[in-house]
């Protein structure tokens, strides 16, 4: 494959395989886990990593992009442990994962992210971070990701197109990432962006687009620290394809997919609600919450139902959609006393 | 010319060929064929199929005045049918592939969502025309058959709403097919004797004077 340069450890084995993860090191990151969460009794779709057998996933096999792992992150992603919340519902294979992305800044077909990020170049990467906070600036991307260590979370990827994934994500949580930049009380909402470079990004070119770049999306800030917002720095064990959102974005499992935004380049704290670029797009269709809600009805999909992916045409794929994708439990306390149907 | 029925009978079929035997592959083990959502991909393929025969039907009639090909009308009912043929396939996949036949969804589909709505009435009126399409009932309706087959037009502009409405961001399709259906309509309300005489005489292979 043109561009495809595999490293000497992945020729041996072309599978994915588990990696073990020693005990210690796992019992360390329970612990800390076990700090921040509230107790997940009744939640039968999460499971809580207490057993010290439990691996992370890890695909082994050939990558469809040019883009080597940075050799800062290699150490980082080889530490990374199984961290709390992971479903125990098999993982979407690795190959549609990184071949089935909505991305439309590399274009609109589901197949053409994989073709046109395939030379992105990511490395380095400059996150600026903006607004009401005390460390605000220009930050290196290996600068901020040295104090986080890694884990590994499975998540349910539940889409408003009404498919849905499990994917193995490689991160830290969302709640780490913004302690650090110190933002003050006046914060009330986190602007995220993605990076802006039509160079790179064929889709940011379009004549005929709807949407204006870049790309934005936005949290409250009692969302943001949430213990299940997380930010996603690589999957299935390596660092992040470019089409999956390279080189860091952000994984909000209870809301739909494009809340999820990808190659972020830009943080900024704010007192003010931002609109996001789908709410502008098309506000009779999309909303700022964008919580995954089986009775609030989205004018192109009914949201009833989900198909999990990868489908097969011989058996069926669609089940149910759980409010919050499933994630009640730990979210379900953000939206106490508001009207959901009216806040979509 | 014979040969233009059974090729364009041979090539009609190709896309559906095509789609059946991935579907084959799929069955037998070839599990990244279609993609991870083979389902939506078989609806987007017959979609677009639809489509592309509905402007062929469309075509047939400025391409055989342009280049002064009567026999090209031999083969307008059969692109027609076939038209049909792709909406059908397109249809039922949308509603056994995708929908899994959970029939009260499909109800609120074609009551809620618009795009559906207006590919539904589409297909709709797809429906007179293929029954319609029999010399016995060209014969049978004379003069009102060539007025019931004007339907065509409708359903044109209801395919580019369809399309229009499932579009999501990026309108750069909607725009050259609106383009195409839009140049194809117009050549038909042209002064066509005007057209000829300045622009198509020297393409002409009969030149009828
Ligand atoms: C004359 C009739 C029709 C034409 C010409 C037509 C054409 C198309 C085209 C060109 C696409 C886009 C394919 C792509 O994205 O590559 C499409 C998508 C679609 N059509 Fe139709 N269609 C027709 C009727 C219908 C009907 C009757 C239904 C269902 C009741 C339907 C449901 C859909 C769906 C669900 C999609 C996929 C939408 C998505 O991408 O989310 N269409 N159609």
């Amino acid at each position: 494959m043109a561009g495809m340069q595999p490293r000497s450890s992945e020729i041996t084995d072309e599978r994915t395989f588990m990696r073990r993860r020693g005990f210690i090191k796992a019992a360390g990151a329970i612990a800390a886990g076990a700090v921040a969460s509230r107790a997940l009794a009744a939640d039968s779709a999460v499971a809580t990593n207490t057993s010290a057998e439990r691996r992370i996933l890890v695909h082994e096999g050939e990558v469809l992009h040019s883009q080597a792992t940075p050799p800062w992150l290699v150490p980082k992603l080889r530490e990374a442990v199984p961290g709390n919340f992971s479903t125990n519902e098999s993982a979407t294979p690795y190959e549609y994962v990184s071949q089935y992305n909505n991305f439309y800044e590399f274009g609109t077909d589901k197949g053409d992210p994989v073709e046109n990020a395939r030379d992105f170049n990511s490395e380095p990467w400059t996150l600026e971070v903006t607004g009401e906070a005390d460390r605000t600036g220009k930050f290196n991307l290996e600068d901020i990701l040295k104090p986080h260590a890694l884990e590994e979370r499975i998540y349910r990827l539940r889409c408003v197109e009404a498919w849905s994934m499990v994917v193995p994500w490689i991160g830290f949580p969302l709640a780490d990432l913004i302690r650090r930049f110190e933002p003050n009380s006046n914060a009330k909402f986190v602007r995220f962006e993605t990076l802006f470079d039509p160079q790179q990004m064929p889709g940011q070119r379009s004549r005929f687009t709807a949407i204006d770049y870049p790309y934005v999306e936005g949290l409250r800030i009692d969302e943001a620290v949430n213990e299940l917002a997380f930010v996603a720095i690589g999957l299935y064990g390596r660092s992040l394809p470019p089409q999956n959102g390279a080189p860091l974005r952000l994984v909000v499992p209870w809301k739909y997919g494009f809340k999820s935004i990808k190659s972020i380049a830009r943080i900024s704290f704010l007192r003010e609600r931002p609109k996001t670029t789908w709410e502008l797009s098309n506000s009779r269709e999309y909303g700022f919450y964008a919580n995954v809600n089986p009775e609030v009805d989205h004018p192109r999909w009914s949201q009833g139902s989900e198909r999990r992916l990868p489908g097969s045409l011989f058996s069926r794929s669609r089940t149910e959609t759980l409010m919050f994708n499933g994630y009640a439990p730990q979210v379900a306390h953000l939206y106490t006393g508001m009207n959901l149907k009216r806040n979509f | 010319m014979g040969w233009l029925k059974p090729l364009t009978l041979v090539l009609g079929c190709l896309p559906i060929s095509y789609c059946i035997w991935q579907v084959s592959r799929l069955y037998s083990g070839d599990a990244g064929i279609l993609g991870a959502d083979p389902a939506k991909a078989i609806v987007e393929f017959n979609g677009q199929w639809t489509l592309y025969f509905l402007l062929l039907t469309l075509s047939i009639t400025p391409l055989r005045t342009i280049f002064g090909i009567p026999a090209l009308v031999g083969i307008r009912r059969m692109l027609g049918l076939f038209t049909f043929f792709y909406a059908s396939v397109h249809l039922l996949c949308y509603a056994l592939l995708l929908l899994e036949l959970r029939f009260g969804e499909i109800l609120a589909d074609l009551e809620k969502r618009p795009y559906i709505s207006i590919g539904f009435a589409a297909y709709l009126l797809l429906i007179p025309l293929a029954v319609t399409s029999s010399n016995a009932m060209v014969r049978l309706l004379r003069k009102r058959w060539k007025r019931l087959h004007r339907l065509i037009y409708v359903i044109s502009l209801l395919a580019l709403v369809h399309l229009a409405w499932l579009t999501r961001s990026d309108y750069t399709e909607v725009v050259i097919y609106t383009l195409i259906v839009a140049l194809l309509l117009l050549f038909r309300t042209l002064n066509r004797s005007w057209f000829e005489r300045k622009l198509l005489m020297p393409f002409r292979r009969e030149n009828p004077s």
